[in-house]
């Protein structure tokens, strides 16, 4: 049986890891590659790597530690951030990612999830959606949660998923950052809407929310968080034997 | 030495580090030369399958992959190349493979039934059809690897190794003497994996 995936996110800034980590008994871990090799030690299915550098020199410097982390870790490696055209695709998926997340530069050019599933496959296309409710519609959020970009989220992810986007990651702005919980309607929702993986984001406080999630919705395959396993709230061991003992298939 | 054979399907740069990981040479070649002084031989492979048949045909690796099965040398297809060391697929159209191992690649969707995602993506759990398989002497049943894919081989006979459950049993590893294929990536499948690839180099 296919297990459900937990993904932690590193969020890279000129060739750090953002925020101070204290990751399990290892103190501050800086570099994003000790930290990749000791979350896929800990039971990481998955990584996702953001790109947050703005610089040329930052943006070299990231591509140097995907290089370095897909040398020493051997689990699937997503990576995001200053994803705008297939050009960008190529630059990381010659570091050895498996998969691009796209974003706000799918909703730039809308052509661009074509044009890269044509190119590298739909598995290798993920797309990337920010969404919050505005008078109860689900909108698309552009510029890292910043910009309403009017478009009704539901939809745009149906047009995505049309054009060979083959995997979603939904970021719920509502609950980000709250630990409340992961956004239930919001999920369920996309669920109902493609058949592709759902990788559900922003919310996790604590272990159960995981458990809530995968148990109230079985559609969606993996739980993402940053903070929480940064910051050891959650380790990722002790989250999955707790799948485990709640009937919630784990990779231990 | 390994050769990792390169005919512009993918990206061998995560195989050929598992390798190094594994402690074992390794190199990315698309010379039939280099292929014929392989000791063992990995036939890799993402995307779709005419195109990788077309491509393997054109470059003429398919008769060096052919030569080092006949000269009896550990061959190994993974994922899309695991697919073309078949008879046919029906991947859009129908479409001729190696015809190395009987069977023939369909779409999940035909068995896995509504409820579950295309491809399947993500880790797995091996059931053993063949626990006497080289691949398995350093894993365990029920070890778990990682799978991406929407098609997969039916028909194998004999040869069916290993399986996984999605709705239905996919074949997962196949092998017939010193032939192997694996569905899924070992070389994004943790430390299951590699002690695949490492048992794949004592095959």
């Amino acid at each position: 049986m296919i297990t459900k995936r937990i993904i932690p996110c590193l969020d890279v800034r000129n060739g750090r890891v953002v925020k101070g980590v204290n990751f399990d008994r290892l103190g501050d871990v800086a570099s994003p590659v000790d930290l990749a090799e000791a979350y896929s030690r800990s039971g990481a299915d998955e990584l996702v790597f953001y790109d947050i550098t703005a610089s040329a020199e930052g943006r070299a410097l990231f591509t140097d530690i995907l290089t370095e982390t897909a040398r020493r870790v051997f689990i699937p490696m997503t990576v995001g951030g200053g994803i705008n055209t297939t050009a960008d695709f190529d630059r990381v998926l010659k570091c050895g990612a498996d998969k691009v997340s796209v974003n706000s530069g799918a909703i730039r050019d809308p052509s661009l999830v074509g044009k890269a599933a044509k190119l590298y496959g739909d598995q290798c296309v993920v797309l990337s959606v920010d969404v919050k409710r505005v008078d109860g519609v689900f909108r698309v959020f552009a510029k890292g949660g910043r910009e309403n970009t009017g478009m009704e989220a539901i939809e745009w992810i149906r047009r995505c998923v049309g054009d060979g986007a083959g995997e979603v990651v939904v970021n719920s702005i509502d609950t980000d950052g709250v630990r409340k919980g992961f956004d239930l309607e919001m999920l369920e929702k996309v669920c109902e809407a493609v058949r592709v993986p759902v990788i559900a984001s922003g919310g996790a406080g604590c272990v159960e929310d995981f458990l809530t999630l995968f148990k109230t919705l079985p559609g969606v395959d993996a739980g993402l968080a940053a903070s929480i396993f940064h910051f050891g709230q959650v380790s990722i061991a002790d989250l999955k034997n707790r799948m485990k003992e709640a009937g919630i298939p784990a990779r231990i | 030495m390994v050769a990792l054979i390169d005919y512009g399907v993918g990206n061998l740069f995560s195989l050929r580090s598992s390798f190094a990981a594994i402690g074992e040479a390794a190199e990315v070649t698309s010379s039939p030369e280099k292929i014929r002084r392989a000791d063992r031989v990995i036939l890799p492979g993402v995307g779709a399958f005419a195109d990788a048949a077309a491509r393997l045909a054109e470059s003429g690796l398919d008769e060096a992959v052919r030569e080092a099965v006949r000269a009896g040398k550990p061959v190994m297809g993974i994922c899309l190349g695991m697919q073309l060391l078949f008879d046919r697929s029906l991947e859009y159209g129908e479409h001729p493979g190696l015809g190395l191992l009987r069977g023939e690649i369909r779409p999940i969707a035909e068995r896995i039934g509504p409820g579950l995602k295309i491809p399947q993506m993500g880790w797995n759990a091996l059931i053993f059809k063949r626990p006497d398989c080289p691949l398995f002497r350093r894993i365990r049943e029920g070890e778990h690897v990682y799978f991406v894919h929407s098609y997969s081989a039916v028909g194998c006979g004999d040869s069916l190794a290993a399986t996984a459950e999605y709705g239905a049993e996919l074949t997962a590893c196949v092998w017939r003497d010193n032939l192997f294929g694996c569905q899924f990536h070992p070389e994004k499948s943790g430390e299951t994996g590699l002690r695949i690839l490492k048992a794949f180099c004592e095959a």
